[in-house]
């Protein structure tokens, strides 16, 4: 205790603020990066969940180079990324730009707009499942036999599929990403936008040069949290194709379905631990990637 | 590391021995997967057991599907978890390779005896000289239709073969003006159980043999594998009475009244039992062009873990004595809807001639049990294969190669 007493205030405060950190700390420690560490651990070992696990060097990563179903799934898992997360991006900040305009009924909009994110995802996913259907049950196609066109079809097809699968999973997401913009919209300086207007400024200038670029901060949050759930999709998809997952053909197999499936249906636990480390590394880059180019200058 | 705990061990295990001998009693442990009818049907079987043995009492733990098998294997091998543990017939290998399970003791569960009593499929349980597991009860497949639509379609009985299914089936299926099917004849999909009854049944049927060397080498990718494959993409392609996955799932097309027949497993009894305005009946799958009769069966079986030592593995051959006896295959069969796993019991005449299960007991008589080395990675060969033919327009012989090829790949990498 008397190494204590002889502490200054300013290390007393340090040694009280360690105290309490400890707590998340281990827990941190013990429940993600263990976890984590093990799992890294695992990607260079064999293992059936049942017996013990044998070293592998890096066999398993060798195996999903050479393996053409990985890079049909790397594949899906780029396109749910690369279209997912500038539609969404697009699509809620016209809505979150519009609805900062709009007084009457502004909460309920808003309220609408944010349900499907407070929605199940499992629940979701079926109940657009459904809509997908051929006839005689689904909606979409029902509709569109009633008006005499052919039907569509939106799941059982290896080009259709991957975009019917994105549509619900973009929707669900909108609802955050508009209260995040019209936040950031709200957090804009009034005052630049009264000076845009005694300059006569044109609504695009006003748009380009101020809103957009006091929006940077939000853009960026918005870009890496939408970047890194496309890219970790798995309920929908799962949810969608369950008869046969991630299909027809792999079509809209996703890498962590992929996982997923070596894992508890192939129980090969180590080939399935490689391909984590390949998901996390892929995340970690694009994450690093994004931060990189929407810092500011 | 190991030393202090074992012997803490040792000391727990002393205190409690202690404590039984004054009791006089063993508790065993039994884990199963949780399906409502099995753990009814388990309930009356240890309720049973108990009165018959006063001394044992049996705790039963199930789990749902997904998490069992993660449990089971971590829990064995840490000494605690079940004494008696069930899983699944495909799965005997990685248990066996991974010492969860022990062999069963000779002279209770005598070779020559098992060999003699149950159906020849059980043979897969043999390791060596001795039996790893047994079954209370068995799986196979058969028809089921729907006796209104039938009637409207004045169909008087289900049909006996291939040529007679396509024909019933034509006669099942309706259309809408624009063409587009609104209730098939029979459901097809291989995301279902018409894997199994293009691999076991139509392949033997049209005189193939869909694998050698003990289901390591794949073996329908010749005339007869053609000729199952043409016949099973023809029900959609050629002759239009079925729509892959129509209404999302075939068993959900058949209860709901859409589907004239459907292929399905003797587990899909008690389900269509609850389903309100449905009038269905059963009939045999139907036998192949020179009127082969084959089918599929799969079973779930018990075994004893390597947990179980002293008086817990006594009391635990005791209970498998039970869970294998013919008084606990007609308590599965009458709560569960499975079929008892051997002959004697299974192909009484009274079972033979149910409305419901004789077609499935007749079935049992000719089936054969596939063995997988990962049987979704398996059906997944099969459901690429049909959909590589109606997506993508691949021919019917390439598809087929392409599937042996893939399937084998699964297979080679299990027993290399």
């Amino acid at each position: 205790m008397s190494a204590y007493r002889n502490l200054s205030i300013a290390q007393k405060q340090i040694v009280w603020a360690w105290a309490f950190l400890a707590v998340p700390v281990l827990f941190y420690v013990s429940i993600r990066f263990y976890p984590t560490a093990n799992a890294f651990l695992l990607a260079f070992q064999e293992w059936n969940l049942l017996g013990t696990r044998r070293w592998a060097g890096i066999d398993n990563f060798v195996k999903l180079w050479h393996d053409p179903v990985f890079w049909i799934v790397f594949k899906n898992t780029m396109l749910y990324l690369i279209i997912g997360t500038p539609i969404s991006l697009l699509i809620s900040f016209i809505v979150a730009y519009h609805l900062d305009k709009v007084r009457f009924m502004h909460g309920f909009i808003r309220a609408l707009y944010f349900l499907p994110f407070l929605t199940s995802t499992v629940a979701m996913a079926w109940v657009w499942r459904w809509f997908y259907q051929p006839v005689p049950i689904g909606l979409f196609n029902n509709f569109l036999a009633s008006l005499g066109i052919s039907q569509i079809a939106f799941l059982n097809s290896t080009s259709n599929a991957l975009p019917a699968i994105l549509a619900p999973a973009v929707w669900a997401g909108l609802g955050f990403q508009i209260i995040i913009f019209m936040a950031g919209l709200r957090a804009i300086p009034q005052t630049y936008y009264e000076a845009a207007r005694i300059d006569g400024v044109s609504w695009w200038t006003t748009l380009w040069e101020i809103t957009l670029p006091l929006l940077k901060p939000t853009i960026v949050f918005i870009v890496v949290f939408s970047s890194i759930g496309f890219l970790r999709i798995f309920d929908q998809v799962f949810n969608m194709t369950t008869n046969n997952p991630g299909g027809p053909l792999n079509s809209t197999k996703p890498l962590v379905l992929m996982i997923y499936d070596t894992a508890f249906n192939g129980y090969n636990m180590g080939y399935a631990a490689a391909q984590t480390v390949v998901l996390f590394t892929v995340l970690l880059l694009v994450s690093l990637l994004q931060l990189r180019i929407l810092r500011d200058r | 590391m190991r030393k202090p705990k074992q012997w803490i061990a040792a000391a727990a295990a002393g205190v409690l021995s202690v404590g039984m001998a004054t009791a006089e009693a063993v508790e065993i442990e039994y884990w199963q997967y949780f399906f409502e009818a099995r753990v009814t049907a388990m309930d009356t079987l240890i309720e049973n057991f108990e009165k018959a043995n006063p001394d044992i009492t049996v705790k039963m733990s199930h789990f749902p599907y997904a998490d069992y098998r993660t449990k089971v294997a971590a829990a064995i091998p840490a000494g605690e978890g079940p004494d008696v543990v069930q899983l699944f017939y495909g799965w005997l290998n990685d248990y066996v390779d991974a010492e969860l399970i022990q062999p069963l003791p000779n002279d209770v569960f005598d070779p020559g005896m098992i060999e003699a009593e149950f159906f020849p499929m059980v043979s897969a349980m043999k390791r060596g000289d001795s039996y790893m597991a047994l079954p209370t009860a068995v799986r196979s497949l058969a028809l089921f239709y729907n006796e209104r639509l039938f009637e409207e379609a004045g169909i008087e009985s289900p049909p006996a073969t291939l040529d007679e299914l396509v024909e019933t089936a034509k006669k099942l299926t309706k259309k809408d003006g624009a063409g587009n099917v609104t209730s098939v004849g029979i459901t097809t999909g291989m995301t279902g159980q018409d894997h199994h009854w293009f691999r076991e049944v139509l392949t033997r049927q049209f005189g193939g043999d869909p694998y050698k060397d003990g289901y390591k080498t794949v073996n329908y990718n010749d005339d007869a594998g053609k000729a199952a494959l043409a016949f099973y993409d023809g029900l959609r392609s050629e002759h239009g009475v079925t729509v892959n996955g129509f209404m999302d799932e075939a068993q959900a097309a058949f209860k709901a009244g859409r589907a004239g027949m459907h292929i399905d497993g003797s587990f899909r009894i008690g389900a269509l039992d609850k389903t309100r305005g449905l009038k269905w009946g059963v009939a045999e799958l139907p036998a192949g062009p020179t009127g082969i009769k084959s089918n599929y069966s799969s079973y779930w079986v018990n075994a004893i873990t390597s947990k179980a030592s002293d008086e817990k593995y006594d009391a635990a051959v005791k209970f498998m004595q039970y869970v294998t006896s013919d008084e606990a295959m007609q308590i599965w069969l009458d709560t569960v809807g499975e079929l008892p796993a051997k002959p004697s019991t299974a192909l009484t005449e009274a079972n033979k001639g149910h409305a419901v299960y004789g077609p499935f007991v007749r079935g049992l008589e000719y089936a054969n049990s596939t063995v997988f080395a990962n049987e979704s990675a398996q059906r997944q060969v099969l459901v690429d294969m049909v959909s590589r033919v109606e997506l993508e327009g691949q021919s019917l012989e390439e598809a087929l190669s392409d599937a042996a090829t893939a399937e084998q790949v699964i297979l080679d990498e299990y027993y290399q």
